[in-house]
């Protein structure tokens, strides 16, 4: 069942192994991304059309928000609406105007699941519409389980939103943004893609002001009503390594140019994205040698804690590659990089720093397996012993009473670890095990379990 | 369609898990799409489980929706036959493989011709039945196919034991404190002089279930999950069952009366009537606490009561006939059980509340005001959002809903435990209550004084974006983050914070 493929990047002058499993993984449903995305678009309200399993999940795993009054909630199909007897169209109607009654958003979006598609409802046919009738705009994005992996749920939201058209140009004249600034270079307009948290917004803003480039504009933003004007010819340049359909969309149908870059996360990550966003614009970068030099500095204790130790990663999040990345330039060594799907050419940077990384460090390229299999992973960790697996939560507690460190792979979803700023932020995550088992240790053994 | 934002009950599948995931050595396999496997991390997180959950996915994903599962639901179950050798596999239909209408029953047919293990199809229907419905059916089923398969290789032995004994069908994972109820039911078991046949289905093999009826009885200590096994046990076998929840004195004696009644009736000749004497007036604290001044006080007082049908019906016993309290309304949220909970509590309240709306719910918990709530996880939420002291008595749980210390809620423990409960809820409403009275703590003035969190008297000023940005920073390390700005500012000599200052000190800091 396994195949193993090769990459033909001619700037990958050492090819990577790439290998394919049997997709019997654990992770998250794409649509916990409301979770985040809710949050970060303030004026939202995610509905998401499913069935009592979808609302379950929701519920179960976001835990403490669902009682903090959530701007999402389930649109939950019935067996009439399954053998059609109820209109789909009057069905959604109903539900949206009593969300327009009771939360009076600026936007729905409409998260299809597996069971729109199974029964195939046409979302994309009746929103448009709907939006005209209740005038409301209704963003449709199918995020489910039949095609995606957790984190690619805000993939599919961010794509359906780079179509919206622009707003019409508003009265009000954008010019007053764009003032005679010195701080800031000529260039086409910059906008940048993907969640992530206004503070982290803001320092990566600042990241790029100090080397004179100016964000026109995030993907997405503070509010729908904010959204950023999208032109032809302006460049994009994502932030997380998820996002390939949205870059691809903001390519093909907004005909932007993507920028390349690996992700900016580690101090080696975001010196080598905003270099590769200064080499674009032929900016000589200013500084960042000093600035990522100062960031090690300060990671020196955590990095001491892993230098020479082994990570495992089990793949769910899709930000394996990045993270392996920053880990094998922080000394660890890297057994192999599971990950739910890996798009070469959207990645293709990332991997390529990769690679650079790994020569620098002197140490073999890692395996990367996409759709891994957790049982035949599980029979690898325990041959490998790795000194960490970073892992959903299904497998970190019976992994734990092995004698295996691990750490939840979720918490770098919701974690702020972007930017030079947030590189501790990484580390803390990474090392907590390793921290917490050295205050242990006069527990007796590390094995709790008799089984296998 | 219906606009959900929380439901009390899980789908039909998970509670088909429960059950599958309960037995030992038995494998369940989901016909499920990508993440529908959380019940694992459920398992795994809250019942803080040692060993792999026994539960995979064939996933569903576009192939299969084009072509069908094909082969592949075969090849996982004897993937999994070979891998874990398990003595029984349960393909589990979800909601998503409910509507693709496969031939699932074909599918076990085909792979249990390879298999060493039994492979069963959980009779479950999605849409029809809610997580208890299904895990109560799959229970049946499965103690139905073991019984069956016994008889057919006349291995079934039906001869009582020469002691007195009963099967306990109740203890299952992820339920409401059932590990301590479980340990308090053996107890109680011991006590009585009655052997112990079998517990199912948590830890028990499927081997044993051909031994069930060996027992003299059986208890159902939750009417949710297990009746079905009880009447099929019954009809089949005439084994009688008591379905008489053990929770609060009064409801542990009726049900060690009707053991009594069951075992005399078979000739043991037993009389239990000084062992509940005993232990109500003597051994069990509840029953003295009652009578006592402190509990003369919470007399009247008006209380609502919400949760599954077993746990609400007991509480509403309790507060009634052991406390004196006034129980407003009493509810539940297992809808098909609507009868038995209005005969069981239908003289003991007010008025009887059947539904799963949770938003009714806080609707009628507003308007009754009531001095106590004793509900689920999320009326323990409603009851903060209006200031009501509520005790969690009833699933829908939380992870501090399995704690590790002995906690059960049925026998003579569980109504120490219980009354507990009620009384602490009580009397924090009623400090609450005091304090307001009397305009808070008196000792306001002096605390502040000790826990400095701002400095008022700081030179330098900030900018609107950073004051913007630290009012996003969570109250409890504002005051701090706020100081250390402000220090590292002063030491840069910079007279207005920025928002890079405030990065640049984080980064200082770290």
């Amino acid at each position: 069942m396994n195949q193993i493929k090769h990459v033909d990047n001619n700037d990958l002058k050492e090819k990577i192994n790439f290998e394919c499993e049997t997709g019997n993984y654990h992770t998250f449903c794409p649509i916990s991304c409301v979770a985040w995305l809710y949050q970060k678009i303030e004026d939202s309200f995610f509905l998401v059309i499913g069935t009592k399993t979808c609302g379950y999940f929701l519920q179960n795993a976001l835990g403490v928000m669902i009682f903090a009054e959530p701007r999402y909630a389930m649109a939950e199909l019935e067996e009439g609406d399954i053998s059609a007897q109820l209109s789909d169209y009057e069905e959604l109607k109903r539900l949206c105007l009593q969300v327009k009654r009771d939360r009076n958003p600026s936007v729905i979006f409409w998260i299809g699941t597996c069971t729109t598609e199974i029964i195939k409802m046409d979302l994309e046919g009746i929103a448009p519409k709907l939006e005209a009738e209740i005038s409301l705009p209704i963003v449709v994005a199918r995020a489910n389980g039949l095609d995606y992996a957790f984190t690619q749920g805000e993939d599919t939201v961010l794509a359906a939103l780079a179509q919206r058209p622009n707003a019409k140009q508003l009265e009000t004249p954008l010019e007053k943004a764009i003032p005679t600034d010195k701080d800031y270079i000529e260039h086409v307009p910059l906008i940048l893609f993907g969640s992530i948290p206004d503070p982290v917004v803001n320092q990566l803003t600042l990241e790029l002001k100090k080397q004179g480039i100016r964000v026109s504009g995030w993907l997405p933003s503070k509010r729908y009503t904010e959204l950023p004007l999208i032109n032809e010819g302006n460049y994009v340049c994502g932030v997380n390594p998820y996002l390939s359909r949205t870059a691809t969309t903001l390519m093909r149908r907004r005909k932007c140019k993507l920028i390349g870059a690996p992700f900016p996360i580690g101090p080696d990550g975001t010196r080598a994205w905003l270099e590769k966003i200064c080499t674009v614009f032929s900016i000589e970068p200013k500084g960042l040698q000093q600035r990522e030099d100062e960031i090690w500095e300060k990671l020196k204790y955590y990095v001491s804690l892993i230098d020479g130790k082994s990570v495992f990663f089990m793949g769910d999040n899709l930000l394996e590659i990045s993270l392996a990345r920053f880990l094998i330039r922080s000394g660890m060594i890297v057994f192999e990089i599971g990950i739910p799907y890996m798009d070469k050419r959207y990645q293709g940077a990332e991997l390529q720093l990769l690679q650079k990384t790994c020569k620098e460090k002197n140490i073999p390229i890692p395996i990367i397996i996409e759709k891994p299999d957790n049982y035949n992973q599980v029979d690898r960790i325990r041959d490998m012993k790795p000194d960490l697996v970073i892992t959903g939560m299904a497998h970190a507690n019976p992994l734990e009473a092995r004698g295996i460190n691990t750490k939840w792979s979720v918490e770098f979803t919701f974690a702020q670890i972007h930017g030079f700023t947030n590189a501790i932020e990484v580390l803390e995550l990474v090392t907590r095990p390793l921290r917490r088992n050295q205050k242990l240790e006069k527990i007796g053994s590390q094995r709790y379990t008799d089984r296998r | 369609m219906k606009l959900a934002y929380w439901m009390y009950a899980g789908p039909a599948h998970i509670g088909t898990l429960r059950i599958a995931s309960s037995f030992k050595n038995v494998h369940a396999i989901m016909h499920a799409p990508l993440g529908d496997d959380y019940f694992n991390v459920m398992r795994s997180m809250l019942e803080r489980k040692r060993d792999f959950t026994a539960v995979t996915a064939s996933v569903v994903d576009r192939h299969v929706l084009a072509r069908g599962s094909q082969e592949k639901v075969v090849n996982n179950i004897s993937r999994k036959d070979k891998e874990e050798k398990p003595d029984l596999v349960v393909l589990t239909p979800t909601c998503t493989s409910s509507i693709l209408q496969e031939d699932l029953q074909n599918f076990v047919n085909r792979a249990s011709i390879e298999t060493q293990a039994d492979v069963l199809l959980a009779d479950v229907n999605h849409y029809r039945v809610n997580e208890m419905q299904a895990a109560d059916r799959t229970l049946e089923q499965i103690v139905q196919f073991y019984i069956k398969k016994a008889q057919k290789i006349k291995q079934l032995d039906t001869t009582k034991t020469i002691e007195p004994s009963v099967n306990i069908i109740g203890s299952f994972n992820l339920a409401f404190h059932n590990q301590h109820d479980i340990a308090e039911l053996k107890r109680l078991m011991s006590d009585l002089n009655i052997k112990i046949n079998s517990i199912i289905p948590e830890g028990a093999s499927v081997q044993e279930l051909k031994n069930l009826p060996k027992a003299w009885f059986n208890i159902i200590p939750y009417r949710e999950i297990g009746l079905l096994t009880a009447e099929y046990l019954k009809d089949e076998f005439d084994m009688p069952f008591i379905d008489t929840t053990p929770m609060g004195v009064v409801e542990t004696a009726n049900c060690i009366r009707k053991i009594q009644y069951i075992l005399n009736d078979n000739n043991a000749d037993v009389n239990f009537e000084k062992y509940i004497d005993i232990q109500t007036r003597f051994v069990s604290q509840s029953a003295w606490f009652s009578r006592s001044i402190d509990c003369q006080n919470l007399t009247g007082k008006k209380a609502i009561v919400f949760g599954d049908s077993t746990h609400a019906a007991a509480m509403t016993k309790i507060l009634t006939k052991e406390m004196g309290i006034n129980v407003v309304w009493a509810g539940t949220y297992c809808k098909y059980d609507k009868s038995w909970f209005e005969k069981e509590v239908g003289d003991l309240c007010d008025e009887i509340v059947i539904t799963d709306d949770h938003n009714l719910i806080g609707d009628l918990i507003a308007k009754v005001e009531p001095a106590v709530i004793f509900g689920t996880q999320m009326e323990r939420h409603v009851a903060k959002r209006l200031n009501i002291p509520c005790g969690v008595i009833s699933a829908p749980v939380h992870i501090q809903n399995f704690p590790l210390s002995y906690r059960p809620f049925l026998g003579y423990e569980g109504a120490n435990q219980i009354a507990d409960l009620i009384y602490n809820s009580f009397t924090l409403g009623m400090e609450d209550h005091l304090l307001e009275i009397f305009g808070g703590h008196d000792t306001k003035e002096v605390l502040s004084a000790g826990l400095s969190v701002t400095s008022e008297d700081s030179e330098i000023k900030w900018n609107l974006e950073s004051q913007a940005e630290l009012t996003k920073i969570p109250g409890f390390i504002r005051g701090k983050i706020k100081r250390n700005t402000e220090k590292f500012a002063q030491e840069q000599k910079m007279e207005t914070i920025t928002l890079e200052i405030m990065y640049a000190a984080k980064e200082a800091a770290a």
